[in-house]
């Protein structure tokens, strides 16, 4: 029982990475309708900013906000250049993009900051929470920002007019484009807000994956998969999944025989799609109903 | 976040390709055949080598377009349907001692199964959940590939290594030559047998599948029948053309067969066009050529060079090849015309 509790309890911790991830996906795709393989990557390189920001001498929160800050208007900026203009292109010609532009950050990341691992900075300190081994005080205020962010993703989707807009030209953009909504420039504000969440996750996790340009790879999956668990409709839902993806991923590793940290990902992945063959809108997600 | 339930027309994920713009005309085809006969007695045995894997990787894009382009269903799961391929034929000849031209069929069968089980489950997920599941299946495979259990029949993180065959009858040709025209021949058969496939009922069942399920199921159409038999075509050509690639790099291991091969196959199907069954051949050369390209003019930011080019390809032509082949075929009219 007692192993149990403290797989579970690991399982919490490095769920709240995948939440963070996930609720950044989730965010962008509500936005764009879209999954951005490139996300990963994107916080990764936020993450290098803030890094660079702090070699220079400027203190952690002042790098945090200023790397949020920076990584808001380079979402804008990558929107604006680089998919606008194939907003009428496929769907899937969309997703090669994505693919190129995790190309070009990967790449151009390691050469400005090269491949060596980096330590990063916590703010919250890496004793034992609350005299737990498993989880650290850090973990703890990852698991609390999250649920902050979310609190907040909440309130500006529920009760903001921007927020509103936002929902309403990701759901019918005919429509809200009718009612003088600029559904084009949601679109570039969805990239930035999901660029600034994505920043904060990855500056929430490099303390703990350790800083280099391929920190995201594993985690990105995850993220994928926590948000399409949860439903990709529902922050939530997001939330929820990255901790589901924690924790059964731990309790596989520690339960079924023959599981090492190999197979974890496979196995997590297959309980994923075993849910999703019965809930295939995911756990929390709304099911499209289709039209002819 | 709101209690409204999502009403969306059925988008459809890709562009509903006429049939006709499916193929290449007779005439066009004929050019294209002569060139890839005629190509390899001109140039070194790498190069030629080269031009096997062009083949192999074009056979392996062609099973996805049939998948997306034709079915409409989409999948990052190719490479794991690939490594069974090449799998099958490395184990059969090495421990089997059986002729490299019939493990071809056996890994064909093999893989048409194993896509056709697969598409079972899959049958209820669509889009990016489809995609994961796929996505699922080809980062569990070299796992699986590595397991203890298989490693006296797989060579475990090893792998294995492959003869390579010699020409048949006596004929005064290389290895390499011999193996390109061996795979151009298989080539050049599952080609015909997909345009046939596209023009066939089942052709005609798997589009309408992709242009709208709805309609489709109304009409008539077995839905779960036709979406898990086009995984399994898929999977079957996928499977030998990993079977041709394992003969031709003669050596099969589990990290060849990663996801970065799916994406790779991905990218080609992009770029050669979705659903234009031509394409294939050009989105295969980007994959093999491009990242070399790329590495030539900056060994330091290839990666970066590459998702350049690759923008540039897409911004250009954001229908891949087959916007390029529509452009000259119009331009090729005007002048008939003149």
């Amino acid at each position: 029982m007692e192993l149990f509790v403290n797989q579970v309890l690991a399982g919490i911790a490095t769920g709240a990475i995948y939440a963070c991830m996930a609720l950044a996906v989730v965010m962008i795709y509500q936005a764009i309708d879209h999954l951005n393989f490139a996300q990963g990557e994107m916080a990764m390189f936020s993450t290098f900013i803030s890094w660079q920001l702090m070699q220079w001498g400027i203190p952690y929160w002042w790098a945090f906000l200023l790397t949020l800050a920076l990584s808001f208007v380079g979402g804008i900026v990558i929107e604006r250049v680089l998919f606008k203009p194939l907003a009428k292109a496929p769907i899937l010609t969309n997703v090669a993009g994505f693919i190129a532009l995790f190309a070009i950050l990967n790449s151009v990341a390691g050469l400005i900051w090269d491949f060596t691992i980096k330590q990063y900075p916590t703010p919250f300190g890496s004793s034992p929470f609350l005299g737990s081994q498993l989880i650290s005080t850090h973990q703890a205020g990852m698991i609390g920002v999250t649920v902050m962010l979310l609190t907040l993703l909440y309130l500006f989707f529920q009760y903001t007019r921007v927020g509103l807009a936002m929902r309403a030209a990701a759901s019918v953009p005919e429509s809200a484009r009718l009612v003088g909504i600029n559904t084009s420039w949601m679109i570039a504000l969805g990239w930035g807000m999901a660029a600034a969440i994505g920043s904060i996750a990855g500056i929430l996790i490099a303390p703990v994956v350790f800083l280099e340009p391929n920190m995201m790879g594993g985690v990105l999956i995850y993220g994928f998969a926590a948000a399409v668990l949860g439903g990709l409709t529902s922050p939530f839902g997001a939330v929820i999944g990255g901790f589901l993806v924690g924790v059964f991923e731990n309790l596989a590793g520690t339960y079924i025989p023959g599981v090492g940290n190999e197979l974890k990902l496979p196995i997590a992945l297959a309980l994923i799609i075993t849910v999703l063959v019965v809930k295939p809108a995911g756990l929390f997600g709304r099911p499209i109903v289709k039209r002819v | 976040m709101s209690a409204v339930q999502e009403v969306a027309t059925e988008a459809p994920a890709i562009d509903a390709v006429p049939k006709k713009a499916m193929t290449l005309g007779y005439g066009s085809s004929l050019v294209m055949l002569a060139l890839l006969i005629a190509a390899p007695l001109f140039v070194k045995n790498f190069i030629i080598f080269q031009m096997t894997m062009l083949l192999v990787y074009g056979l392996a894009v062609l099973a996805l377009n049939i998948l997306t382009g034709g079915s409409g269903q989409f999948s990052l799961g190719q490479s794991a349907f690939f490594a069974v391929g090449a799998y099958t034929s490395a184990i059969l000849m090495e421990h089997f001692n059986v002729n490299y031209a019939l493990t071809l069929p056996v890994a064909g069968v093999i893989c048409f199964a194993f896509g056709f089980l697969f598409g079972q489950p899959a049958l209820r997920l669509s889009g990016v959940y489809l995609a994961l599941a796929t996505f699922a299946l080809a980062t569990a495979m070299p796992q699986l590939l590595k397991l203890g259990v298989f490693e006296h029949w797989t060579g475990g993180v090893q792998g294995l290594v492959v003869t390579k065959p010699d020409a048949p009858f006596g004929l005064p040709v290389s290895q390499d030559m011999w193996l390109y025209y061996f795979t151009l021949a298989i080539t050049v058969a599952i080609y015909i047998f997909s345009v046939n496939l596209l023009k066939s009922r089942s052709g005609r069942a798997f589009m309408a599948i992709r242009d709208n399920e709805i309609a489709a199921s109304a009409m008539g159409i077995d839905v779960a029948l036709y979406k898990t038999l086009a995984f399994g075509v898929s999977a079957s050509i996928t499977g030998v053309a990993g079977g041709l690639g394992a003969i031709a790099v003669q050596f099969v291991a589990p990290d060849s067969y990663t996801i970065t091969l799916s994406i790779s196959l991905f990218l080609g199907m992009v770029v050669g066009g979705v659903g234009w069954l031509p394409g294939s051949i050009v989105g295969s050369a980007f994959i093999i050529f491009v990242p070399n390209i790329a590495e030539g003019i900056s060994k330091g930011l290839s990666g970066a060079v590459f998702g350049v080019l690759l923008f540039l390809v897409i911004f250009l032509v954001p229908h891949g090849a087959r916007q390029v082949a529509m452009v000259a075929q119009q331009l090729v009219g005007k002048i008939k015309k003149n």
